[in-house]
């Protein structure tokens, strides 16, 4: 059947739809990356004289850079409190990712394995409120955070709001990985003579690698990317998180389109790095339970 | 070592009873199989013993020590389960000491048990392998090697071989039986399998829906059913059930297709029956082609299905009413449709009340 099909139909017009989505996908990274190399500050890649001809005017959407330059990173570092900006990034990414995962496993635990009184209603209500915009809690946050606990422009601060809003999908994702590995094991452990506490750590948290590297990664990018948040309770220019800081070089009063896209490259290689280091955890963890064995 | 005593334990959850009331003795080094069909209670009772589950009421006493409030570590047990249950990520030297390690075994101690759990189970070259690399066989070794390194006072068995390939059952049969009988650990073993209980066991208790139905030996539970289900249950093919009516003072049994008169032995117990309903279990092996002496009676079989197992047939075959199935030899094999001459053993037969379905007795 998929032979004679084949035969019918060539292959080349699938062929060419996928490069027009991979030049449509690419065009803006490569955009990106021409204006971090171009050692300006402009948005627009060549300047165009008043009576353009078309091949200045081709010139001028096809990303390639009049002439290659790394002043853009090295000013980032030397001029701009990027490095001071990336440091308060990995530090409440860390800690978010570290609170969110131990809080995280622990409760997830608890869903997985034990029967209390508002189980049922504890992981329906971390469901439900996935389901709200997150800017809908910026007021009451910003209340909480800011105004009774006095932690606006600090690190706790920020953590504490990373942490509290991915905490119900980690929870979710390692209930579910939990949920597949066998009772059997913890019964066997309890009777060699282990506690709650050593089965935990030391049967069924080695076991659940993957859902801890996928719920530990899920948090560490929230984090790193979050841009509404950390504008809204960092205030301080040195408590600027990456993000913040890449908006603060294009603001109202800046046009700074060259320390942007430079900024943006290097605040994007720790998740790709992190990535490919997580990727054969992360591609058993997605699937986890989807087929025995 | 230990002596096992169950004193009329009780699984409730909530409304739903599993097991209604169960006593059971188990000896000092004993070889104690629980057999009934899935759902009869008998994982249960040993999830009790083991104190995975909760007893809902009576107790359990391993060692003259009341074990109801006990945590598991503290009992003096050790389990084996029917998934092996192994530690996926530690090695199997490393599984084998886990239990030994939060125990605070002095290192040279743990290498000495390990190395010696594994000589005799015969894993010394998979030590440092992990679970995943190892067959079903072996894995099911280390799993029993897991048991035997703890030096416990109680093995618990749940359904050991289930998972093995049928050849590979019985060679693992042998070597639980052997083990035990090398270490003298009091055992409990959960089987649904007959034929594992009747080899592996010094004693059998059957269980059905919760409630014990016989304790005896392998023998004992084989010649002297107590009644219809354990009657049924134990041997293969299971024991042919063929209703009648005694009569004659309880001198004779009155089938459909018929009369087989009532051996000596059982008289005094069909005396008291006379003109009631029984049923009368004949084992297919107690229903031949020849006589081999004693009493016997000739009946003719309609022959519906023919089993050839190379050492001997079972034929199915109808006499009057009711279905019967006989063991043969297999160099006199009817076939399919004819009429086929055999004789009953009468000395080999049982009596069981048609109404309360239990073994015929005096009292």
């Amino acid at each position: 059947m998929s032979r004679q099909r084949s035969e019918e139909m060539p292959h080349w017009p699938l062929h060419l739809f996928l490069l027009l989505m991979v030049g449509i996908t690419l065009y803006p990274l490569l955009w990106v990356i021409t204006i971090a190399f171009s050692g300006g500050q402009s948005l627009a890649i060549a300047n165009l004289p008043a009576d353009a001809g078309l091949a200045d005017r081709l010139r001028a959407v096809v990303p390639w850079p009049e002439h290659v330059s790394t002043s853009n990173f090295r000013s980032l570092f030397a001029d701009q409190p990027f490095a001071r900006w990336l440091l308060n990034s990995a530090v409440v990414s860390a800690a978010t990712t570290v609170l969110g995962v131990f809080l995280a496993s622990t409760a997830a635990y608890a869903f997985s394995r034990f029967r209390f009184p508002g189980r049922r209603a504890g992981l329906m209500s971390f469901l439900v409120s996935q389901m709200f915009p997150g800017v809908l809690m910026m007021i009451p946050l910003y209340i909480i955070i800011v105004q009774w606990l006095g932690l606006g422009s600090s690190y706790i601060g920020l953590v504490l709001v990373y942490t509290v809003t991915a905490i119900p999908f980690c929870v979710w994702m390692m209930k579910g990985y939990f949920d597949t590995i066998p009772r059997e094991l913890e019964e066997s452990a309890l009777i060699d003579g282990a506690s709650q506490a050593m089965i935990f750590f030391r049967i069924v948290l080695p076991l659940a690698k993957p859902a801890v590297a996928v719920t530990a990664l899920f948090s560490f990018m929230t984090a790193w990317n979050e841009y509404i948040q950390a504008a809204t309770f960092m205030n301080k220019e040195e408590m600027y998180t990456a993000p913040v800081g890449l908006r603060f070089f294009v603001g109202g009063f800046s046009q700074q389109w060259g320390y942007f896209a430079a900024g943006s490259i290097i605040a994007a290689i720790p998740i790709m790095v992190l990535f490919m280091f997580l990727q054969k955890y992360l591609v058993s963890g997605l699937t986890a339970g989807a087929v025995k064995g | 070592m230990a002596e096992v005593i169950l004193d009329k334990i009780r699984k409730a959850y909530g409304e739903n009873v599993v097991i209604e009331s169960l006593d059971l003795a188990i000896k000092d080094e004993e070889f104690m199989v629980l057999v009934g069909p899935s759902g009869c209670g008998k994982s249960t009772a040993l999830r009790m013993i083991a104190g995975l589950e909760e007893i809902s009421g009576g107790t359990v006493s391993i060692g003259g020590r009341v074990v109801n409030d006990v945590a598991p570590k503290d009992r003096d047990i050790a389990m084996v389960f029917q998934s092996y249950a192994l530690y996926p990520h530690m090695t199997v030297r490393e599984n084998l000491e886990f239990g030994l390690k939060i125990r605070k075994t002095p290192r040279e101690e743990m290498n000495r048990r390990v190395d010696e759990a594994a000589q005799i189970l015969g894993i010394t070259e998979f030590l440092d392998r992990k679970p995943k690399q190892l067959s079903g066989g072996q894995r099911q070794r280390v799993a029993v090697g897991r048991a035997i390194v703890r030096k416990p006072a109680v093995f618990l068995f749940d359904e050991p071989l289930s998972n093995l390939d049928a050849k590979l059952r019985v060679q693992m049969r042998a070597e639980i039986s052997r083990l035990q009988k090398a270490l003298k650990t009091t055992t409990v073993y959960v089987t649904h399998d007959q034929v594992e209980a009747m080899t592996m066991g010094h004693r059998i208790a059957i269980m059905r829906l919760g409630k014990l139905q016989q304790v005896g030996t392998p023998l004992e539970v084989y010649e002297q059913p107590a009644n219809l289900f354990v009657a049924g249950f134990i041997g293969t093919p299971p024991m042919n059930f063929i209703p009648g009516t005694l009569a004659d003072g309880g001198a004779t049994v009155v089938a459909s297709g018929f009369r087989l008169a009532v051996p000596e032995s059982w008289r005094a117990a069909t005396a008291r029956h006379d003109g009631k309903k029984v049923v009368l279990g004949i084992r297919p092996e107690n229903i031949r082609e020849e006589a081999r002496g004693g009493a016997t009676v000739q009946v003719t079989a309609k022959v519906e299905f023919v089993e050839p197992l190379g050492h001997e047939v079972i034929v199915h075959g109808r006499v009057g009413d009711d279905l019967m199935v006989a063991k043969t030899d297999p160099h006199r094999s009817p076939q399919m449709g004819m009429d086929f001459p055999l004789v009953i053993e009468a000395d080999a037969i049982h009596l069981f009340d048609a109404a309360t379905e239990q073994r015929l007795t005096v009292s």
